[in-house]
């Protein structure tokens, strides 16, 4: 089972990356996967997470997670110890961040795929919503479902006019972190 | 290749995969208030009706009260009524309820298992809809999103079915089902329609026959009317399972009638739950398996009427059972405990019982919490031969109040 830990905040759109996985790895796919939102009442600017399992046969865990495979943090500001901490010893951390300083560097082995996906969402969208670009990242850094699939997803998920803009932004995403241009 | 594409899956919530299963089963009349973690099946429902897709009367009414008298004035014309609510949602309609179990309508509501307040919690336990064990309602709890489309439609059959004719009620773990998206498969209309065919009312309130739905009865004749209601209930039992049955033949799932049990035929340990911690419990029992012991698990999916048959066929000579509840009937013990214990009190050996809760307003119940109450298990079957040991006790809080 693979399991990403979304990590970001109010109003940035990260359950909506954790269900545009789960559609792509199952509808997609044939796989089966599980999205949802941490439980509760949501507020804009506030921290918060969204999960998703993947697998190859049916998924009945309902636990909260107590280790996942990647971390997608949608806000820099956001990543701490304790997030980092819940990484499984060869996880990854796939970070929104403008600065270099991320740059080969690594949590205790887990590795940090940093891109800049605000400038990448200010360029394509007109606005600072990073989510489409952190779900491009996730898939090329995790190979977990393929670029084509991703993209049906968003094309299924969104209004036309939407869509093409977010699957502009996960294609540039996806070629930044397989051509290690981030 | 893995690519499949079929237009009859779609990823989505549990509260969506009950609003497509409303539907689907074509009522006329929807009356409902929202309230969280319901909300998203009226507001589809509403969108559904606005959009043309679904042709009914939605009602939005201003109280859970009046929403369960709409849908009790629905059903006495003969229209075929659904509504849908949540924990304190759910106790206000309280009152209701119980006339509309007595006036044998078979109106369906799903409700979104929430904690009741005080401390007031939008997050989930069993709490509400066990409160209202004895109102006279079918309670079906349902473990994923799939089961809880399947069981909407299962739902209106049952409780219209001229034997039943009794109000059904569809649980869904709070968030743990109703926020969480997976991967549901859409029966086709025309099968859902062959499936459940337009509700036929015997005790139809009309302009051309107009009768009183709001009868009184005098000592003498009132016994008779809760007999009835009673032995209704019991004989849905039999309509239970050839429902789902014929389900399973027409749409290729079933879920066993009144209880769906895992690993029972050979099991030492077995745990009894309800709800959407079965699926966890279920990997439990196959770490616990892999390891050697010999665990099974009963998924309660019926509440009301109760599956005490069943369980003592499949629990009834193993050496202990474990009741998760997430529960408490204060100043006793979790309710689906002593329901289980009665059952099992019909047994000449009985095997060791205790009760587990869990899960109250929301608390994770983890897989490691789970194995750890088959641990229980086992160490009351070894030590408790001595040694008093403690038959309710509490996951998580680290806590004993009996012992």
């Amino acid at each position: 089972m693979i399991k990403v830990r979304w990590l970001g905040r109010g109003g940035q759109g990260g359950f909506t990356a954790s269900r545009l996985l789960g559609k792509a790895a199952s509808i997609f796919e044939g796989k089966y996967a599980m999205a949802f939102p941490s439980f509760g009442p949501e507020r804009r600017g506030a921290p918060v997470l969204a999960f998703t399992r993947i697998d190859d046969r049916k998924i009945t865990d309902r636990s909260e997670f107590s280790e996942y495979d990647y971390l997608v943090v949608m806000d820099e500001t956001l990543l701490d110890e304790s997030a980092v901490g819940g990484l499984v010893s060869d996880g990854s951390v796939i970070l929104n961040s403008s600065s270099d300083r991320y740059a080969n560097r690594d949590f205790n082995g887990r590795k940090v795929i940093a891109i800049d996906a605000t400038t990448l969402a200010l360029e394509i969208l007109g606005f600072p919503i990073t989510n489409t670009a952190m779900f491009g990242a996730l898939v090329a850094a995790s190979g977990v479902v393929t670029l084509a699939s991703a993209l049906k997803s968003i094309d299924t998920e969104m209004r036309p006019s939407i869509a093409e803009k977010n699957k502009k932004i996960v294609q540039k995403a996806y070629k930044m972190v397989r051509e290690n241009r981030c | 290749m893995k690519t499949q594409m079929s237009k009859q899956k779609v990823f989505i919530s549990g509260d969506e995969a009950v609003a497509l299963g409303v539907r689907l089963a074509r009522p006329h009349v929807i009356s409902a208030y929202p309230i969280t973690p319901q909300t998203i099946v009226v507001e589809r429902l509403s969108e559904m009706v606005e959009d043309g897709s679904l042709k009914a009367r939605y009602i939005h009414v201003e109280s859970e009260h009046s929403a369960m008298s709409a849908a009790m004035g629905a059903s006495a014309v003969g229209a075929r009524a659904f509504t849908a609510t949540s924990s304190q949602g759910l106790l206000y309609m309280a009152e209701g309820m119980h006339y509309a179990s007595g006036g044998r309508m078979p109106i369906v509501m799903m409700n979104a298992n929430r904690s009741l307040a005080l401390p007031w919690s939008i997050f989930g336990d069993h709490r509400d809809s066990l409160s209202m064990l004895d109102s006279g309602w079918i309670q079906v709890y349902v473990e994923d999103a799939q089961e809880a489309l399947d069981m909407t439609i299962q739902a209106f059959r049952i409780a219209e079915d001229a034997a039943v004719l009794t109000p059904f009620m569809i649980n869904l773990d709070g968030f743990i089902l109703t926020h969480t998206y997976e991967i549901v498969d859409i029966p086709d209309q025309s099968k859902v329609d062959s499936f459940l065919p337009v509700f036929k009312t015997p005790n139809k309130m009309s302009l051309e026959k107009p009768k009183s739905m709001g009868f009184s009865t005098s000592p003498a004749d009132n016994m008779e009317f809760k007999y009835q209601q009673h032995k209704a209930m019991l004989d849905a039992k039999d309509i239970i399972h050839s429902v789902d049955k014929e389900f399973g033949k027409t749409f290729g799932r079933s879920y066993g009638g009144m209880i769906d049990s895992y690993n029972c035929e050979d099991a030492d340990y077995v745990l009894v739950t309800a709800g959407s911690v079965t699926g966890t419990a279920r990997i439990a029992v196959d770490n616990l398996r892999s390891r050697g012991i010999k665990a099974g698990l009963v998924k309660l999916r019926y509440l009301r009427p109760f599956p005490d048959e069943e369980v003592r066929a499949a629990a009834g000579d193993v050496k202990a059972i474990g009741v998760l509840d997430k529960d408490i009937s204060f100043g006793y013990e979790g309710t689906i405990f002593t329901n289980v214990n009665s059952a099992l009190a019909h047994l000449s050996i009985r095997p060791v019982s205790i009760n587990f809760i869990a899960g109250l307003g929301g608390r994770d119940i983890s897989i490691k919490d789970i194995e750890g109450i088959y641990h229980d298990l086992e160490e009351a079957v070894t030590v408790g031969k001595d040694k008093s040991f403690a038959k309710v006790r509490y996951v998580n809080m680290g806590v004993e109040i009996d012992g």
